[in-house]
């Protein structure tokens, strides 16, 4: 149509430009309405309070070798496990390249005898048990989910069961030998 | 219109010629011409619409005395249990509603699948259905959170990290669904707030339904076409009568569980407040998801099982075109009718595992059944194929009144 340009007030040049006119005004009105969505949408993401939780501070002395204690960080218990020094042998002697998701012991911590992770399973969220004596620790001495049967090493990597990666390990920073940041 | 209906009630014809309200529900619920043939399992849908009723009215009372508030929620189900007048009953009502509101659907549904209702022209009446129906799972799902119990909370916290499987956007989905980084409060606001939604959506696809069975009309037993007025009869008061009839015995049933064993659908875990630090050590979803909840398990890849599970209700859609036999009623369909049968039992197997915990043999059993559930699909199209289905009556008066002349 344009190439053949016909003169002004030709039926079918008005015709376009009315064709012009009517899809210019409802592709910006199409691009009204989404924009309009998107307060709504957002407004269902995590609120400005909600993320000013982000960080707790924990006193990791009384924690023993052997032991371990869970913290609440964003409404999730975070795992902290004073490791012995078999179980930061036993980590390090995976071959990495047999992991579902690869990664070393010394790529998830910062001190070897502290391991710090987020305590919810990476298939649907639930809490691994393996943080008190009593509970079943799986057959790779880490954590078992009771949910869907995940199983973690000492390292907090997934080593079978359904759930596709590793125990998440958080932001953390030491603020002295006995105290962590998380977040 | 007015030339067309005449009522005897001058009032009620002055508002007809101004408002046909009259006239419409004299057409669709009087005189609505249904099959002569139809048996007792044509009652579910009625009896469907009156659960939903029954849960939308009990529902906006419980609402009354019910706190969305993480701090609150629970007690303030045990308020309604022990001090809010009779509101042990609305809420027993509420809870074993859901299930028999399920009992009736499922019922339906299969209903549907026996006698071939979902084939051309029903098409999209089928496809309404099945939107009611998963506009009924999400309603259900965010019902069970708001008591905010142990099982409402890790329910949530499984059912909502589904999404998390999704490829790159997984994550963000699921901080959006939860407005936080768990499960916690904006979530339970915003899946009351829905809660509350969802079932008058339902209303507005019921009347769809309904509005879609009026223009193709009823299915019946024999699954042929409806030939002439001699085939029919009016709904009034006919099909009222026989569904009322429906109701008594329905009623019975629901009340002498509500009454009687009002905690037998429910979990004991849920009357244990949430508790974020702790998963109770068997999860298990109500009933009504079983089935799914068992495929979803016996997919050892997370993105795998997520798929499958929703893929099982989504396949239902393409059933009209999936099943190539032009033949509806699973009477004449002698392969049909045992495939039909053992994929009911596929179903009730698929519950069974899901009810239990993923261990030794229920992993394999889940595996298989999840296998034959989809592989009646296919084997659908197949039969279609081969089959011979047996022959077909002339017309739906004609076994009924054939017998009768002879005599």
């Amino acid at each position: 149509m344009a190439d053949s340009s016909p003169p002004a007030g030709d039926p079918a040049d008005g015709a376009t430009r009315r064709d012009f006119l009517l899809y210019a005004a409802a592709g910006l009105g199409a691009v009204g309405a989404a924009t309009a969505v998107w307060p709504f949408i957002h407004s269902m993401n995590p609120a400005a309070d909600t993320l000013a939780l982000a960080s707790t501070e924990v006193d990791i002395s009384p924690v023993q070798e052997g032991q371990a204690i869970t913290v609440t960080w964003r409404g999730k218990p975070v795992f902290i496990r004073h490791r012995t020094a078999g179980e930061i042998d036993a980590a390090n002697k995976v071959d990495v390249k047999e992991l579902r998701d690869p990664q070393t012991d010394a790529q998830r911590v910062k001190k070897p005898e502290w391991l710090i992770m987020v305590g919810v399973c990476t298939h649907l969220g639930c809490i691994p048990l393996g943080q008190k004596p009593s509970d079943p620790k799986g057959e790779f001495g880490g954590w078992f989910c009771p949910c869907h049967g995940s199983q973690y090493d000492t390292s907090g990597r997934i080593r079978k069961g359904p759930a596709p990666l590793n125990l998440l390990v958080p932001q953390y920073t030491f603020l002295t030998d006995t105290s962590v940041r998380i977040g | 219109m007015s030339d067309q209906t005449k009522f005897d009630n001058k009032i009620v014809q002055w508002v007809d010629d101004r408002l046909p309200i009259f006239s419409i529900l004299k057409h669709s619920a009087v005189e609505y011409p249904t099959p002569k043939n139809l048996n007792y399992w044509w009652n579910f849908g009625s009896l469907a619409g009156m659960m939903l009723v029954i849960m939308i009215l009990t529902g906006i009372f419980l609402a009354m005395n019910y706190a969305a508030n993480t701090a609150i929620a629970f007690t303030s189900v045990e308020r309604i249990m022990r001090d809010v007048n009779w509101g042990w009953l609305l809420r027993y009502l509420h809870a074993n509603g859901a299930s028999f509101f399920f009992i009736t659907v499922y019922i339906h549904i299969f209903r549907g699948l026996y006698y071939g209702s979902y084939k051309a022209p029903r098409e999209l009446l089928w496809w309404l259905g099945l939107a009611i129906y998963l506009t009924m799972m999400a309603t259900a799902f965010m019902g069970y959170v708001l008591p905010w119990g142990q099982m409402s909370f890790w329910g949530a916290t499984v059912i909502t990290n589904l999404f998390s499987a999704i490829p790159v956007v997984g994550d963000y989905i699921v901080t959006w669904l939860w407005g936080g980084f768990s499960v916690d409060n904006p979530t339970l606001n915003r899946f009351f707030a829905l809660h509350y939604l969802l079932p008058f959506v339902i209303i507005a696809l019921v009347g769809l339904h309904l509005m879609a069975l009026h223009t193709v009309k009823s299915n019946n037993p024999l699954g042929i076409d409806v030939k002439g007025p001699q085939d029919t009869i009016p709904f009034h008061p006919y099909y009222t009568v026989k569904d009322l009839v429906g109701v008594g015995f329905f009623l019975i049933l629901f009340l002498g569980v509500v009454f009687y064993a009002p905690n037998f659908f429910g979990e004991p875990d849920n009357y244990i407040p949430a508790n974020p630090m702790v998963t109770p050590p068997h999860i298990v979803p109500e009933w009504y998801f079983l089935p799914f909840y068992a495929i979803l398990r016996s997919i050892p890849d997370k993105l795998g099982g997520v798929c499958c599970m929703f893929g099982a209700i989504i396949i239902l859609f393409f059933l009209p075109w999936i099943d190539s036999s032009k033949v509806r009623s699973a009477k004449f369909r002698p392969i049909f009718k045992q495939v039909f049968w053992i994929f009911l039992a596929d179903c009730f197997l698929l519950g069974y595992v899901g009810a239990h915990p993923p261990e030794g043999n229920l992993v394999l059993l889940g595996q298989l059944g999840t296998a034959a559930y989809f592989a009646f699909f296919p084997l659908l199209w197949i039969i279609g194929k081969l089959e011979k289905p047996r022959p077909l009556p002339q017309s739906i008066a004609q076994p009924v009144l054939k017998p009768m002349e002879k005599h």
